[in-house]
């Protein structure tokens, strides 16, 4: 196997510089992706004929529920890389992720509430889906704190992976909640091994939604690491030219 | 289109409320994490720079008094 592109995303420098130049894109393609999705949604897919209109919010519920798993589960990847092979960027990477996939772990909880409340007469219930993905939305918050209580950044990425490793045990739970118990949530829209059960003019949209939040989510991060290299690599020359060259107001 | 005028487009089956309140939702926290992630950008930038003029000046200081003291 070829380790090169293993050692080279642990350099931030080389990172910085293809974050840079894929940044502007991947914002071009989530607006386009999300702008496409959103319209499709809200104007052009059929209403349920069940839910009526209320199911549209399917098109903002599930991407985002979708990324606030997979966005923990990278970075328990990336806990787990830092800590065996001590990789910088894993932090870095889990630095930048903490406060967006907290913020899309709170809008899948949201849109589900207020889902909730037309389709099954309530905007809570204790029940195995939600209660996980509140645990969720806690460690992610309980992370952002811990990382903002401790000061030495080897402790910090230490601890984080590890906080990050032990709390990934609630991905599966949330993954296969609606299977094990019983819920008021319907079973997942898309699964790798069968045809969606809706028709294709409702989940095409979807799809390209999850797409789109996807690469939005991408745009965020990639805005993010990129800070955060600045301050760690401030010492560094490559770094030091970087912030001469910035014309003042500067800050794509 | 599942519509006919943009009246019934906002009003949505009578779940506009419902509807609405998650897409503004939405939109706030996701537009807000790009404003975020763009004011920290900026605001570290402006840090660095301070702190390498800061940097700057303390060392042509440093230089000038060693030629001082060298004369």
């Amino acid at each position: 196997m070829n380790w090169t592109f293993f050692h080279k995303l642990g350099s931030p420098r080389w990172f910085y510089d293809l974050a840079t130049r894929w940044q502007p894109w991947l914002l071009a393609a989530s607006l386009l992706l999300l702008g496409t999705g959103v319209f499709w949604g809200l104007v052009f897919a059929p209403a349920d004929y069940q839910q009526g209109n209320s199911f549209r919010i399917i098109y903002l519920h599930v991407p985002t529920a979708i990324l606030a798993q997979s966005c923990y589960l990278m970075m328990a990847v990336a806990g787990l890389v830092g800590l065996v092979w001590r990789m910088k960027m894993a932090d870095i990477f889990i630095a930048a992720a903490a406060p967006v996939g907290a913020s899309v772990t709170f809008l899948a909880l949201f849109t589900g509430a207020v889902w909730g409340k037309p389709t099954w007469g309530t905007w809570w219930v204790w029940d195995a889906r939600l209660t996980a993905m509140l645990v969720l939305l806690f460690l992610y918050m309980g992370l952002i704190a811990l990382r903002s209580a401790l000061e030495d950044k080897d402790l910090v990425a230490k601890a984080s992976a590890i906080l990050v490793l032990v709390g990934s045990v609630n991905i599966p739970i949330i993954k296969y909640s609606v299977e094990w118990w019983n819920t008021l949530h319907q079973p997942a829209t898309f699964k790798l091994t069968e045809k969606p059960a809706m028709p294709p003019e409702m989940w095409i949209p979807l799809l390209i939604m999850v797409i789109g939040i996807y690469c939005y989510f991408a745009v965020l991060i990639f805005m993010r690491m990129r800070t955060e290299i600045l301050e760690r690599e401030r010492r560094t020359r490559w770094v030091q030219k970087l912030v001469d060259a910035q014309e003042p107001g500067a800050g794509r | 289109m599942s519509f006919t005028t943009f009246g019934e487009f906002l009003a949505m089956g009578g779940h506009g409320l419902y509807v609405w309140l998650c897409y503004g939702v939405g939109f706030a926290v996701l537009a807000g994490n790009y404003v975020s992630a763009r004011h920290a950008r900026r605001y570290t930038l402006r840090v660095l720079a301070q702190r390498q003029r800061r940097e700057a000046i303390r060392q042509s200081e440093v230089n000038r008094r060693e030629s001082e003291s060298e004369a």
